[in-house]
């Protein structure tokens, strides 16, 4: 079967982002992103977790029957998410004190069903792995831009406590970038979250119609003024 | 119905589905069970380990010689909760004196129980209070660990009568410890669960401090690690229960029957 993995790779970081694009996996975005350090560490679990999961699922797929097959990937989502929280507490013990609160979270996350779902259960084994990874680190970018977006503006810092995260040789990344800054609590609390995503995607939105503009501007060069040019202007999206 | 020739003769079935996922289910509970077994011993040492530095930190290891995992008491503590619980108490010696206690307590936060860990000296002054575990909300709550800020150093030298009652409050509620911004019922809580920790102390000094204490104490088990606590305690159950001098100091004490 031949899969373009050009095309998954776009899929997962751009075209169908799972934040940007699909809006899913909101409420872990929404609960961990008070600074970027949380979203690294949030996207990095969640991506170790989709990936287990996708492989999973996509080896299983001959075998899982259409009716039941929502309640056997919950099942075993969930069975992968209890495995590394357990492992992590074992073996990456530092680690798992800065994440534990986030690894129970990732149940909640709902684009791992989604790409069980969609992806993985019809694909085999290679392409779902690759898909896993690439949809995870969609999903740390978005967490990464959503943290460092409402923590500059939130706290005046950025990466705050990244060495807590990824060991002492990272604390360069800590850093003040507002001093004196007596903080914006809007963006910390839940609402900043929102706010700060409407303005992320209107920016993905704007990024877009610029590039279809682009490409229509080319076509109408060659056609003079048409209706549908403008429809396509006015479009809210 | 001859199921050989055709592969989706029996995946039509209705017990297929069924049994698909009674067999994930059991694969799923497998490979639990066994991992939790494989990380069992780790995971206990990891938190063995976790004990230890919270020990030194609330109490200053100038302060005592002895190995406190080692010298440990439970005691029989009535909680805000009403529920009668069995606490351990870590006791640091010098010379074989006991010169400070260290112990867990827990209070409900806002995201679900918190449980700290806090060292107080002979005079019921404490010696350090720090978050063992805690669900508060991340970037709000979590300000209430010693990595992220130092508002819980601000307990120590803090006794019960230090400040008095209505300063043992957040500011917020006219007492003297700094809220969160955002965040005001985790401080509300730890300040609240301290103060139960200081009480208790005041309740049980007597058993804290004395070498022997009598039945309600199971010395015995405090050779045991911290994550074989919840066994050791109902271990020592039936040996307290049958010393007849084990009811005397509930009694004198807050006087609720223990059910267990």
């Amino acid at each position: 079967m031949a899969v373009s993995y050009r095309a998954i790779i776009k899929d997962g970081l751009w075209t169908n982002n799972v934040v940007f694009a699909q809006l899913l996996a909101l409420c872990p975005l929404l609960a961990v992103t008070g600074t970027a350090t949380n979203g690294l560490g949030m996207g990095l679990a969640t991506t170790a977790v989709i990936v287990a999961s996708n492989g999973v699922v996509s080896l299983f797929r001959g075998v899982i029957s259409p009716q039941v097959r929502i309640p056997v990937f919950v099942l075993l989502i969930a069975a992968l998410v209890t495995l590394v929280d357990m492992l992590m507490n074992a073996w990456l013990h530092e680690l798992h004190k800065v994440l534990g609160l986030f690894i129970p979270l990732i149940v909640t996350n709902c684009a791992i069903l989604g790409r069980a779902e969609s992806f993985a259960s019809r694909q085999s084994l290679a392409p779902s792995l690759v898909d896993g990874l690439v949809m995870g680190l969609g999903f740390t970018v978005a967490l990464v831009a959503l943290g460092a977006g409402r923590e500059i503006l939130g706290s005046g810092t950025l990466f705050a406590n990244a060495s807590l995260l990824l060991g002492d040789a990272f604390s360069f990344l800590d850093l003040t970038l507002i001093p004196d800054y007596r903080g914006f609590l809007l963006l910390i609390l839940p609402p900043g979250g929102f706010l700060i995503l409407g303005f992320l995607l209107a920016g993905k939105r704007l990024v877009e119609a610029r590039a279809q503009k682009r490409s229509v501007s080319a076509v109408a060069a060659e056609a003079p003024a048409c209706s549908t040019c403008h429809l396509s202007q006015g479009e809210p999206g | 119905m001859t199921q050989a020739t055709h592969t989706y003769d029996y995946r039509e079935r209705l017990a297929y589905p069924g049994g698909l996922l009674g067999a994930m289910a059991l694969l799923a509970s497998t490979v639990l069970v066994l991992a939790y077994l494989g990380t069992r011993e780790q995971i206990a040492q990891r938190l063995a380990e976790d004990m230890q530095a919270s020990l030194r930190q609330v109490i200053p290891s100038e302060l005592h010689d002895n190995d406190l995992l080692a010298d440990s008491v439970l005691i029989k503590a009535v909680r805000a909760s009403d529920a009668s619980e069995d606490v351990r108490v870590y006791r640091a010696r010098k010379q074989g004196q006991v010169v400070a206690v260290a112990y867990e307590v827990s209070g409900q936060g806002y995201g679900g129980a918190i449980r700290l860990i806090m060292g107080v000296n002979g005079d019921g002054g404490i010696l350090g209070v720090r978050i063992v575990s805690h669900t508060e909300t991340p970037g709000l709550g979590d300000k209430i660990e010693s990595q992220k800020s130092g508002w819980i150093l601000g307990f120590n030298g803090r006794s019960l009568n230090d400040p008095g009652p209505t300063g043992w409050n957040v500011k917020k509620d006219g007492g003297e410890f700094d809220q969160f911004s955002g965040a005001t019922i985790t401080p509300r809580a730890v300040v609240k669960t301290v103060r139960l920790g200081l009480k208790f102390f005041a309740d049980h000094r007597q058993d804290l401090f004395m070498d022997h204490p009598d039945g309600q104490t199971g010395t015995d088990a405090a050779r045991t690690r911290p994550g074989a606590r919840a066994s050791t305690a109902h271990a020592a159950a039936p040996g307290s229960a049958t010393d007849p001098s084990g009811s005397q100091p509930e009694s004198t004490g807050k006087g609720e029957p223990h059910g267990r």
